[in-house]
């Protein structure tokens, strides 16, 4: 079973049908026993960092998901969730995150050229997503089942920057900017776009969770 | 190089898929489900749904609509029509909706641009604005209840207007153009993407191909609705898809 934290954030409907697709059931809670002892943990979420952190504090909630990660279980942030997971964000001033992955959020930065100004914030659609040279192998992660043409659904205006290189899993390029479309950190992983709308490419990376 | 969004829009009336001209003289197309769940096979990148007569009465039925295609869609979709208050944005966005299309309810009350963004996240907040040019003045006029009433407000005006009460796109629709295949209204596209920093789908007169590419490359439209032309199997998404390939604009690889 997926349990997935709800601490009235984001939109769950299409991530638990999607695991329902797939044959797995789900509970969304916010109880923290079964937050604590979940198989597999979707912290999902949009909207803004600060009001994210402020639900997930005030709903008991940061140290239950905490204690989920250091047992060992697979664990999986989705856009703001993914955010939420790094030390801090600048996003609307500096707020303070989960700190389970070393790094920062912050505002997407096109680097201005003769068709920046194509490049809109949010940043709303499809990117394919790669690979890094420094970053981690995809053979064990959510990217397992995943080829580097395939693209997926992306709607954001801050991006993540992880202190170590070996945290990134995948960097999806907008304009000269480069994303973190996906992080890992052992049984932590996060991803900025939305495999539960990124058609049978999402179904593909919420299967590989499952296999972990 | 970012890729352009090619989102097919169903306009519903009850239980209908339904089509007209300049959003007047209604005909019914089919099952808005069944069109929908063949957009998303063929690579549709998201999806509109706008209830037309939903300011009206009985939204009970767009529920049902948006549930169950919710279920089998794994794409963003866009909701729209009589959504007044954050209470009826939430009873779509429970249901499956992804963003919701907002148009009358704004200009009568554009704080609500701002509640929405504040409760769900501007990605979540759609401003669709009926655009309608004075060929007097040469500039254009938003309309709503589908280009029926008068605003008064000044279409280039209120759509920066919604960018800074923060919303996150906009879905300018040409009600000229509309439902004509004639082509977009270009120039209303172009004039309002120099004017705000927001993604913009335009929508409303597509009549072929061409006009796909030219919405793109001359009025710089981020994303693109399409209705009748995909209703009327005049295109199809490969095609659109294929041919905007072809011709140096980049879209998704399905």
């Amino acid at each position: 079973m997926v349990t997935v934290v709800d601490y009235g954030i984001g939109n769950v409907f299409s991530v638990r049908n999607v695991f329902e697709k797939l044959g797995v059931r789900t509970e969304l809670t916010s109880d923290s026993n079964k937050i604590i002892n979940a198989d597999h943990l979707i912290l999902p979420g949009v909207g803004a960092f600060s009001v994210g952190m402020e639900n997930l504090t005030k709903a008991n909630l940061v140290e239950p998901v905490k204690e989920f990660v250091k047992k060992g279980n697979p664990f999986l942030g989705i856009c703001l969730g993914m955010q939420m997971l790094l030390d801090k964000s600048y996003e609307f001033g500096e707020f303070q995150g989960l700190g389970l992955i070393e790094g920062t959020v912050e505002r997407i930065q096109i680097p201005r050229s003769k068709d920046s100004s194509k490049y809109k914030i949010p940043h709303i659609g499809w990117s394919e997503i790669e690979a890094t040279s420094e970053g981690q192998n995809w053979t064990g992660t959510i990217l397992e089942q995943t080829q580097s043409t395939d693209s997926f659904y992306f709607v954001h205006s801050y991006s993540v920057r992880t202190k170590k290189p070996e945290n990134l899993l995948a960097t999806a390029m907008y304009g000269d900017f480069p994303i973190q479309a996906a992080i890992s950190n052992e049984n932590i992983f996060g991803v900025q776009f939305h495999p539960e709308k990124s058609g049978n490419f999402g179904f593909k990376v919420l299967n590989s969770f499952l296999n972990i | 190089m970012r890729k352009v969004r090619i989102i097919p829009r169903l306009d519903i009336k009850g239980p209908n898929l339904i089509k007209g001209i300049h959003l007047e003289g209604l005909r019914v197309i089919g099952n808005p489900y069944d069109f929908a769940k063949q957009y998303y096979e063929e690579g549709a990148d998201e999806l509109i749904y706008m209830d037309i007569v939903a300011s009206l009465y009985n939204r009970n039925n767009l529920t049902d609509i948006v549930e169950k295609t919710a279920k089998d869609i794994f794409v963003p979709l866009t909701v729209g029509g009589g959504v007044r208050s954050p209470e009826d944005a939430n009873k779509l966005l429970k249901v499956g909706a992804d963003k919701i299309a907002i148009n009358t309810a704004a200009i009568k009350n554009p704080a609500l641009i701002s509640e929405l963004a504040r409760i769900y996240g501007s990605q979540c907040v759609v401003v669709s604005i009926e655009a309608k040019k004075d060929p007097k003045t040469g500039s254009w006029e938003a309309y709503t209840d589908n280009g029926r009433e008068h605003t008064e407000k000044d279409v280039i005006r209120w759509a920066q207007e919604a960018e800074e009460l923060g919303a996150g796109e906009l879905l300018i629709t040409s009600v000229d153009n509309e439902g004509t295949g004639k082509g977009f209204d270009f120039e209303l596209i172009e004039t309002i993407s120099k004017k705000v920093e927001i993604p913009i789908i335009a929508s409303g007169g597509m009549g072929s191909n061409e006009d796909f590419i030219k919405v793109v490359n001359d009025a710089h439209a981020d994303a693109v609705a399409i209705a009748d032309m995909l209703h009327y199997k005049k295109t199809s998404i490969p095609s659109i898809r294929d041919f905007a390939l072809s011709n140096t604009v980049n879209v998704r690889q399905f």
